[in-house]
């Protein structure tokens, strides 16, 4: 255990190297902790949200299924699982195309004013959301815009776009602009040089981008809170309501699935990541 | 309205170039190239080749000036439809795509018929000899493969005219002049015409049929490249193209095409630069090859006397360094062979040479 450390290590510098590991353990505990506690509390058959007596012996009969089962058949949970899907899906197409081109733009060498309009355009990320939330309910009431679903996508993709052209904007920052010369000079127009070469080279930067942008609609609540009405009611926004009207382990059910869909986005991101690096690690 | 052919296929005529709307980074240049000449732009760092090529190509606009190809002004036509091939020193080609994609893509943005760009592909791939890579990606070849299927793609379109910008600059020496012998075996047979970029000058004077030399945004001297080395136009040539020593001096005498001129080693007979004018300052230019030391068998017509510095053993020749009485250093090239004389620090020698070899520049 011990043989690879440095063999000049005092007794002070051994103390510090495990002192070292185990305040970053702990410290990993506490931010996971409360997040995996819900996974086998949303199993249990009594309707609290602590450890039984048979869940701690592991007893089959204290663990059930009976809150993933209310989650689909009570129709408020359906209605905001169908909402937050549709409203994720379509803010974060929103969010990709918009937030694509303008990375595309920005890193023109000709663009004017690129740190302005890049400031502009992130600072949904920075700007508190509630005061986005609040500008945005009066703003989007001129327009008749509460309420509807036209207005809740509008406002995620325009929270989703700052995280699109992070993503392709480091993709682009090791695109070769001599690709693109190369395809004009072999007398593709740049639209379509733009189409058979810049888009596939920068691909997992958009799909990332993308994912980053239905996350952050996913468990968006504040803006709901504000612009949604009944009809538009998302899964964070049924959640908030459940935590104080109908407190059961339903939420924590929920709760579960929804860590299982950011891991499986999480793996798709590295997956992705991964393949980006190796394609451009054989661009050169 | 003059005939066609007394026109150039390719022509710059007083071309300008600025980025910022102050400076002129190309100034003025005039270049008449003919249908499958190999010219090369030759000149150091930051002279503009790269902007000419650029501008050639259409990715920048020509400030003032005109760029003829067959008679008609291709400056207002888009980059796409210029019909113009090009390679890159960084090769460019698409790394999502495999060879075969690459070389087929700009047949296809001509919608050429499959079969047709299966068998064009094919031919091009047995042309730069690596007819059983096509299904690789750009990625799993090694740098001069590269840099081959480059070539290939900016030529399967049968494009009238390839621009190279330094596309063996990546390369290792060997590789270097592999390819060098690989480009002009295809442009011997298939003909297309060159405009080549480098500011390796082994290169251009081995390869092209006229060297542009460019300095400062001017050409300096467009001529093939014998010429270009045995009659440089003006000192910088002399001193970019091959190494030359300079001695300062001054002109006495003007008879013709050869000046009569007091250096600091004698009185010497050279030929007469564009300018010179009696009683001026001057430099005289002369090839470390073209010197011989005394006793020779070489002809010679003018002699003058130095005392050696030091010696290089370099193998095949070795240099000698002599230093002339106010300072200035020359050096020159003798054949190792029994003949190759000893000296000792500080010994004088004579040094003689052509008086056809020298050159007199205004200085
Ligand atoms: N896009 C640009 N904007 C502003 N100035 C530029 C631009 N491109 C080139 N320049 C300037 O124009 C001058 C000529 O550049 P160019 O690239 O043509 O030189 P080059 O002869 O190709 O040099 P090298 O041998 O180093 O490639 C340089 O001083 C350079 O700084
Ligand atoms: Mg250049």
């Amino acid at each position: 255990m011990m043989k690879h450390l440095p063999a000049y290590y005092t007794i002070w510098h051994i103390l510090g190297y495990y002192g070292l590991r185990l305040t970053a353990y702990l410290v990993l505990g506490f931010l996971m902790l409360p997040i995996l506690i819900i996974v086998p509390l949303s199993f249990n058959v009594e309707p609290y949200f602590s450890f039984t007596q048979g869940m701690l012996r592991l007893d089959p009969d204290a663990y059930s299924l009976r809150w993933y089962e209310a989650i689909f058949t009570d129709q408020r949970w359906t209605l905001s699982i169908r909402n937050s899907f549709f409203v994720g899906a379509l803010a974060a197409i929103l969010a990709t195309v918009l937030g694509t081109i303008a990375a595309v733009g920005l890193s023109s060498p000709v663009m004017p004013a690129k740190r302005l309009i890049t400031a502009l355009l992130l600072s949904p990320m920075i700007v508190p959301l509630i005061i986005i939330a609040a500008g945005m309910f009066f703003f989007y009431t001129g327009f008749g815009l509460v309420g509807s679903f036209t207005g809740l996508v509008m406002a995620h993709a325009v929270l989703g776009v700052p995280f699109v052209i992070i993503t392709v904007t480091a993709t682009l920052t090791g695109f070769d602009r001599s690709l693109f010369h190369a395809g004009v000079s072999m007398g593709a127009s740049p639209l379509k040089v733009f189409w058979d070469v810049v888009i596939p080279l920068i691909r997992p930067g958009v799909i990332s981008g993308g994912l980053f942008a239905f996350v952050t609609s996913f468990d968006e609540v504040v803006v709901v809170l504000f612009l949604a009405g009944p009809e538009q009611r998302t899964i964070p926004r049924q959640m908030f309501s459940g935590l104080r009207e109908q407190i059961n382990p339903t939420i924590l059910a929920v709760a579960t699935l929804l860590i299982v869909i950011s891991v499986a986005l999480l793996v798709t991101l590295e997956i992705l990541r991964r393949r980006s690096e190796r394609l451009r690690g054989e661009a050169f | 309205m003059p005939s066609e052919a007394e026109h150039a296929f390719l022509q710059f005529d007083q071309v300008k170039k600025s980025y910022d709307q102050k400076t002129l980074v190309v100034k003025g240049f005039d270049l008449d190239v003919d249908r499958g000449e190999f010219i090369t732009l030759l000149g150091p760092s930051g002279s503009g080749k790269s902007t000419v090529l650029m501008m050639l190509a259409g990715f920048e606009g020509v400030t003032s000036g005109d760029i003829r190809v067959e008679n008609k002004s291709i400056t207002r036509t888009a980059p796409y439809k210029r019909n113009i091939g090009m390679v890159f020193q960084n090769y460019a080609l698409f790394p999502h795509m495999t060879i075969a994609e690459n070389l087929a893509y700009p047949l296809q943005v001509r919608k050429m018929a499959k079969p047709d760009v299966k068998d064009r592909v094919n031919e091009y791939l047995r042309l730069i000899e690596m007819p059983e890579f096509g299904g690789r990606y750009p990625g799993q070849l090694s740098g001069g493969q590269r840099q081959r299927v480059a070539l290939a793609r900016a030529l399967i379109f049968e494009p009238s005219l390839i621009l190279m910008d330094e596309p063996l600059g990546a390369l290792d020496k060997k590789l270097r002049e592999q390819m060098q012998y690989e480009i002009t075996r295809l442009h011997e047979q298939l003909g297309f015409t060159v405009i080549y970029v480098t500011h390796d000058q082994t290169e251009a004077l081995s390869m092209s049929s006229r060297i542009a030399v460019f300095n400062d945004g001017v050409v300096q001297q467009c001529a093939a490249p014998a010429e270009l080395y045995e009659r440089p136009k003006n000192a910088f040539v002399a001193d970019f193209i091959g190494e030359n020593n300079f001695i300062p001096g001054t002109v006495s005498a003007i008879d013709g095409a050869e000046a009569k001129v007091a250096i600091p080693g004698g009185e010497i007979i050279a030929v007469a630069g564009d300018g010179l004018v009696v009683g001026q300052k001057c430099v005289v230019s002369v090839r470390p090859e073209k010197l011989f030391i005394q006793p020779t068998s070489h002809a010679y017509d003018n002699e003058v006397t130095a005392a050696h510095v030091t010696h290089h053993y370099v193998g095949d020749f070795i240099r000698y360094y002599f230093r002339f009485a106010d300072g200035t250093e020359i050096n020159l090239k003798v054949l190792n062979d029994l003949a190759a004389p000893n000296f000792s620090a500080g010994q004088e020698g004579k040094l003689a040479w052509l008086k056809k070899d020298c050159i007199a520049f205004p200085a």
